[in-house]
Order: C-alpha cells, then structure tokens, then sequence
C-alpha cells in the first residue's frame, strides 16, 4: 500500500482526468436537500457537502431493476439472448463513503453463495472504489459499532482523507487503484510518514459489538422485543432499497406475445407479500416476524452462514425511514436486552 | 407530568382503553408511540412536529386488534378517521379520538364533534406545494410530461408512499395483481408513472391531504404535488372532500366537462 499527497486544488484535475478516460463515473450528486449517486461527465457536479447519499451505491452492481435475459418464440423453439457485454461498464465510483465500500463484501458473498452470478460478478469486478474517509458523522451512523469506522480502508481501491485544507492523504491499495493514480501521475507526491490520518476522522461513538448482538439473537427468537420494536414499523421498503447490503429480489416476467424478457428487481423482506405463498398461508404473517427477519438475516444469519456481517453501519436505513425505526438505538436495545 | 400523560395514563389504568397511540420524541423530530402501560404514557408529546398521520394505524389488525384503543392525533388524523368511517374501515365504538391544544386534552367523542374540529382548524395551506403546482400548471402539455417523467424516473418503487398513506389499506394493492398485470411493479420510468398515476387515482376525493406519501418519499420526489392537484380538481369540479370518493359516486348533475 502507498500512501501519497494530493493538494486539494489538483483533485479536481484528477477527477477531470478520470472522467475522461473511464467509461462511467458515479458520483455524489445533489437532489433537492439530498444527494444521490449519478453517472457525471463534469467533475464540478460533485457535491461534497453531504455526509452519505440517500441510497447506498449497490445499485452500480445490483440495479434496481435489470434483465437477465431475453426470449423469443420462433415456432416451436424458443431463443435466448444473454445479456450483451456493452451493458457492462468499467466505472469509477468517486466519493464514496468507507460505509458503501465495505458493503461490496456482504453482497459479493450474498451473490457467490451457491450460484455465481454472472450479472453481479460482471458488474462488480469493472468497478474501481475511490472512498472519503469521513470527519463528520450523524446520529445515524455507527460504522464504529459493526467493525467499520470513518478510515476504513476495507472494500476501496483508493482512499482519500482531508488532513487540511490544502492537503489530502491518499492511501492506494489494490492494483486497480494505482491504474487510477497513474492516470495523472504528476498530481501526487509521496505522503510522509508523520501525516496521522486517525486525528481528523470523525469520532463515532461504539455502542454495542456485532458480537453481542449475535449472541443475545441465538436466543432472542421468540422474545417480546420483535414486536415491541416494530409496532410502528409501516411494512414498506425504503430501509431495504437504501440498504448497502440488502440484496432480497423479485424475479418477475416481462412478457409481450412471442417474445420478452425476464427482470430481475429489488424486494424487501419488510413487504407482507415477500413470503406470502400461493396457497394464502403466510409464515411472516406479521411486521414483527419481518422485523425479526431483518436483524436476525444481518446479525445472525449471514455471520453464521457467509461469514460476514450484513450491516455496515451506514445509517441509511435509520435516514430513510418514515417512522424513524432507529436501527441503531433498536440494536443497542437487544444488546442490552436480558 | 402533562396533562396528556395524566389523561392517557388513566384511560388505560381505568381499563377503558388497551393502548394508546400517539408521538413522542425520535431520533430528530417526534414519532409514532404506542403506550400499553400507564408508565409509557409518561413518554408522549404533542407540538408542531408531530406529523405523522397516525391512523394509517388504525386498519392495521395485528397492532389494534379488537380492542378499544385510543389516539392522540393531529388535525389531520382526525380528519382521516372520518373519512376511515365513511369507507366502513374502522369501529368508531372502539376508538377514543383525542387531539391536544395548549395543554389541554379534548375528546372528539363522535363524528359530529371530529367534523366540527375539521371544519374550524384547518391548516394554513403548504406555500411550497401551492408554488410548485403554479409551477406545474404554467408549463405546457409536454413540458409538464418531461417534469414527471425526470422525476418519477428517479423512484425505486420502495412503495413508502403507499405504507405511509392512511387510506392505502388494500390488503392486496393493484400493483401486486399479476394476473391480468395492471402496473409493471419494477422501476422504470413508464411503470413508475403508472404506478404513481394509479396511487393517486384512487386517491381522488378520499385523501385528506396530510402529505405523508412526500413525508414517506427516501427520494423527496414531490409525489405531494398529484395528490394536492388532484384534491383542487375534485372540489372544483365535484364538490369536494365531504361528498366522499368520487370513484365511487355517481350524480347526474356531474359536470363530466373533463371528456373531451
């Protein structure tokens, strides 16, 4: 790993240069109060004045909504048409936060499970990670509590930090992210050793460890507390479609006469109908069951099953919800819940 | 302890009620609250912040049940139990509807007492949708066609506008039906706009213009706008809010000056 010295007016040259050279750059873009990740063609679209964008930056290799592929009937046989290479992008994902990087890890697993997928895999391996290391944070965030924090390197290509104003710390650290400092060699100088990276971090509090929360869930499956904490749960999917490492969807059929596709697309857990069966019966008949399924999928499935935690601490979810379901102050509850 | 505490703490101490449903404060501005014991009862405020439409609630089984509950709500929650009513969606036996001002509890004990409320407090309309839909209804046809389309472009389908409504509580909604597909349920530009244009259709003459479905929206997209614009058409063009669902009535004096 190398670290290196950017001054702050030379990111933006860089970022020009980047956006020249790379098919897709998906940054930060403003949108009303907020912002969101969008493809830009001009480096002076970025905002960084926010602290997260609504929507976690999954979406680069698990859309919203994608094909896996299309058919068509010709007479008795039925032909089909993989998605095309075109659709596959090498993108830079400029300015994401240390909380997007490391929810690559949850979702490479998720969708490396059994099956491999193609279309994810495709995806993701075109994708070159630039994180900001964050020195502020909200009431939402709590990378700290889940083995995150506002520095962590894990999931980027290349991090930056803002150590002043006229000098920022880049820390490059796959192959993939050297390609990217080559690209404008001359902007960067070597960092010195004494730059301390830690002191201007934002500082997030650790409320409760990944730890604690998995062994209270090993009992905690049939405890009053699902229900208690969900009551006011509205059962829609905002927490799910904002999530970095949600990654529940829908397979549905885009059928006109002789020919179509089949989409794949996101669902959530937290919708009545996700588990509904044909039959009528439901065995998530209520918000609480789907309550209880989303932390126990986060906190005790997948660590038992893939080895990863599926939360990294975002906050988005605790942001986007109507109701203000505080995942944060929820899981702090179970940890201390006896 | 206020006097919201102390009303509620007795209406469930004495038995008369299972539980109460009102706000009390969140992570930055207050939040749906559900009181079972007197104690809980100490937690609930009333102020300004306090938006949510509470009787989105009130159709939901598992969280009422078939006990007698009661609500502390705003302007809005009121006004959406007697629409509730008037769609056979709840038993006002079973419900005690309060609302606050200053410090004082009042309880709207039936629908003649809730209408009189509605009727004297209405709130000073929302200057920022008024501004957008000027906005929008300066724009021509095509105009107006490539605003929604940008925007509802940008919705995930995460459908928060519906949960949050109050009067969305089809136990299967159109866009789930399958079988004929009514609506593309995932995102795209097209499906959204239907999906939206649907919403707000069998909103017309039933939304009470709380503006939850823009509150709920993760996107901020101005989906308050529809509602808002659909509720200024009905009124002029049907009579309003207190004629109930327009979908579902019909007169002979209807203007029906819309067909063209």
């Amino acid at each position: 790993m190398e670290r290196l010295i950017i001054k702050s007016d030379q990111i933006h040259t860089w970022l020009a240069k980047i956006i020249e050279t790379v098919p897709r750059v998906l940054a930060p873009v403003k949108t009303g109060s907020k912002a969101e990740f969008r493809e830009i063609k001009d480096a002076n679209s970025v905002a960084y004045d926010t602290l997260t964008t609504t929507s976690s930056v999954k979406a680069s290799a698990f859309p919203n909504t994608e094909t896996l592929f299309a058919y068509e009937k010709q007479g008795t046989d039925t032909k089909i048409y993989d998605v095309a290479e075109e659709n596959f992008l090498d993108t830079v994902i400029w300015r994401a936060r240390p909380c997007d990087a490391v929810g690559f890890g949850p979702l490479t697993k998720i969708f490396n499970w059994d099956y491999k997928d193609k279309l994810y895999n495709e995806r993701f391996s075109r994708l070159v990670v630039v994180s900001f290391a964050c020195d502020k944070a909200d009431g939402c965030c709590f990378c700290t509590s889940v083995g995150g924090g506002p520095g962590n390197t894990a999931g980027s290509d290349i991090m930056l930090t803002k150590i002043n104003d006229k000098e920022t710390l880049v820390e490059v650290l796959t192959d993939k992210g050297q390609k990217l400092i080559d690209l404008c060699k001359d902007c960067f100088t070597k960092a010195d050793d004494s730059i301390d990276k830690e002191s201007v971090l934002a500082q997030v509090p650790v409320r409760f460890t990944r730890e604690q929360i998995h062994d209270k869930l090993a009992k905690a499956f049939e405890s009053p507390i699902w229900k208690a904490q969900s009551e006011r749960c509205l059962g829609c999917g905002a927490c799910a479609f904002v999530c970095p490492t949600c990654a529940c969807f829908d397979i549905q059929e885009d059928a006109h006469g002789n020919h179509g596709r089949r989409v794949r697309c996101w669902d959530s857990c937290g919708f009545t109908l996700f588990t509904q069966h044909t039959s009528g019966h439901n065995p998530r008949p209520t918000q609480a069951t789907r309550w209880r399924q989303r932390v126990m999928h986060k906190f005790s499935y997948m660590p038992d099953r893939l080895d990863i935690y599926g939360c990294t601490g975002c906050g988005r979810c605790s942001r986007a919800c109507p109701v203000d379901m505080n995942i944060a102050e929820h899981l702090t509850n179970i940890a201390n819940n006896e | 302890m206020s006097k919201l505490s102390e009303k509620t703490a007795t209406l469930l101490s004495e038995g008369t009620v299972k539980m109460i449903i009102g706000y009390e404060q969140g992570t930055e501005r207050p939040r749906p609250a559900f009181c079972h014991t007197p104690e809980d009862c100490k937690l609930l405020i009333f102020n300004d912040q306090c938006s949510s439409n509470l009787a989105v609630y009130l159709t939901k089984k598992e969280i009422i049940g078939e006990d007698k509950i009661g609500v502390v709500g705003n302007y809005y929650v009121i006004k959406t139990v007697i629409q509730l009513n008037r769609e056979n969606q709840i038993n006002l036996e079973n419900l005690v509807l309060m609302t606050v001002d200053g410090d004082d509890v009042i309880t709207l004990g039936n629908i003649d007492e809730m209408q009189q409320y509605v009727d004297t407090h209405e709130p000073v309309p929302n200057e920022k949708v008024l501004a957008a839909i000027e906005k929008i209804d300066k724009m021509s046809r095509s105009e107006r066609w490539e605003y929604w389309k940008s925007e509802l472009s940008k919705c995930v389908r995460c459908y928060a506008c519906r949960a949050a409504c109050p009067l969305c509580y089809c136990n299967r909604c159109v866009t789930e039906v399958n079988c004929p597909q009514w609506i593309e349920p995932w995102a795209a530009p097209l499906s959204n706009m239907e999906w939206q244009i649907n919403r707000v259709m069998h909103m017309s003459g039933r939304c009470v213009g709380c503006g939850e479905c823009a509150a709920a929206c993760p996107l901020e997209l101005p989906i308050g706008i529809l509602t808002k614009k659909m509720g200024t058409d009905i009124k002029n063009t049907f009579g309003g809010w207190k004629d109930g669902s327009v979908l579902s009535t019909y007169n002979v004096n209807d203007k029906e000056n819309f067909i063209k």
